[in-house]
């Protein structure tokens, strides 16, 4: 089995346990405060990581090119309150037009 | 269930049918990252969950292992474990209907019924499973779409794919970031992440920033 397929059914597997988990669990045994609270914060050091990595890694490089200009864009569409399907489209037209003519 | 509430299931399908369209940019973006189309389309069959999804695609499309891309998306899936919380009251289902609530327990099934409150608990369950049903059908339907697309079109920076895939993930972020402790952290995890990725092996620069989280999560703010 390929490290693909893994990822695919490891991710499914843990992803669907942790709904019905939720469903299943009485309310009492997961109120700590806490874990709540961090748990509100890891979405976002996660995307935002997720963001940064992406946008000027490259393997174990941090590398600047046309990717930095297309989510450069997208923060401006962001501020703008642009719909999420104009945030993702400007920025890969940006990205595109510097990689292809740039 | 009682009468259909129509103002329900209008904000229902539209919330499913705008939240469904993002699944070509995930379709696009797994394919791009060197998922094959049956894996794609696996991933938004059974885990079922966008950000965890795109977590799994673009941590192994970087160059992570296995173990990585799980551990980030299963992260990112802990917050469906804590709606199913504020759900299973409500929904108050057992035996394989509450393995079909599980698996449509999602941001958008839960903020519509939560949404629904004041029109009372037949309008949160109708909006629960309406908008688990529908982003569950429209996703799916995208995902495929994307991900044919994306193959059709060869080179992903050709198309711009590469910096979509940030792009969609900072939008994911963004209106989590209301207040300057929120925008410090986001900060301050970037700054983390890009500072690790020349000494560690890809995925673990991203999994690392939950650290950032415990850390300022872990007194109550005043």
């Amino acid at each position: 089995m390929t490290a693909l397929w893994i990822g695919v059914i490891g991710t499914s597997l843990i992803a669907f346990a942790l709904k019905y988990l939720g469903h299943s669990v009485p309310e009492k045994y997961l109120k700590n405060e806490r874990m709540l609270r961090i748990n509100t914060l890891i979405p976002i050091v996660l995307l935002s990581a997720l963001v940064a990595v992406q946008t000027v890694g490259d393997k174990s490089k941090l590398v600047i090119d046309q990717r930095l200009a297309g989510v450069a864009v997208a923060c401006i569409a962001l501020a703008l309150k642009s719909p999420y399907f104009v945030v993702v489209v400007s920025a890969a037209v940006t990205s595109a037009a510097i990689y292809n003519f740039g | 269930m009682s009468s259909v509430n129509r103002a329900t299931v209008t904000q229902s399908l539209s919330v499913s049918f705008t939240v469904g369209l993002y699944g070509t940019a995930f379709g696009a973006a797994a394919v791009a990252a060197g998922f094959s189309i049956l894996q794609t389309c696996l991933l938004s069959l059974l885990t079922f969950s966008g950000a965890s999804q795109f977590a799994v695609v673009g941590v192994m499309g970087a160059g992570g292992s296995a173990l990585s891309g799980i551990a980030t998306a299963s992260l990112l899936g802990i917050r469906n474990g804590l709606y199913g919380l504020r759900m299973a009251p409500v929904l108050q289902v057992k035996g394989f209907k509450r393995v079909v609530a599980a698996q449509i327990t999602i941001d958008e099934s839960t903020g519509v019924a939560i949404g629904q409150e004041e029109r009372g608990v037949d309008a949160m369950k109708q909006g629960f499973w309406f908008t688990g049903f529908g982003v569950y059908f429209f996703w799916n339907l995208f995902t495929l779409a994307g991900a044919l697309g994306a193959q059709a079109m060869g080179d992903p920076s050709a198309w711009g794919l590469d910096a979509a895939v940030p792009a969609a993930f900072l939008g994911l972020v963004w209106p989590r970031l209301h207040g300057k402790f929120e925008r410090t952290l986001a900060v301050s995890a970037v700054l983390l992440s890009l500072a690790l990725t020349p000494f560690v092996a890809a995925g673990i620069p991203i999994i690392a920033t939950t650290l950032l989280a415990v850390a300022f999560g872990w007194r109550a703010r005043q």
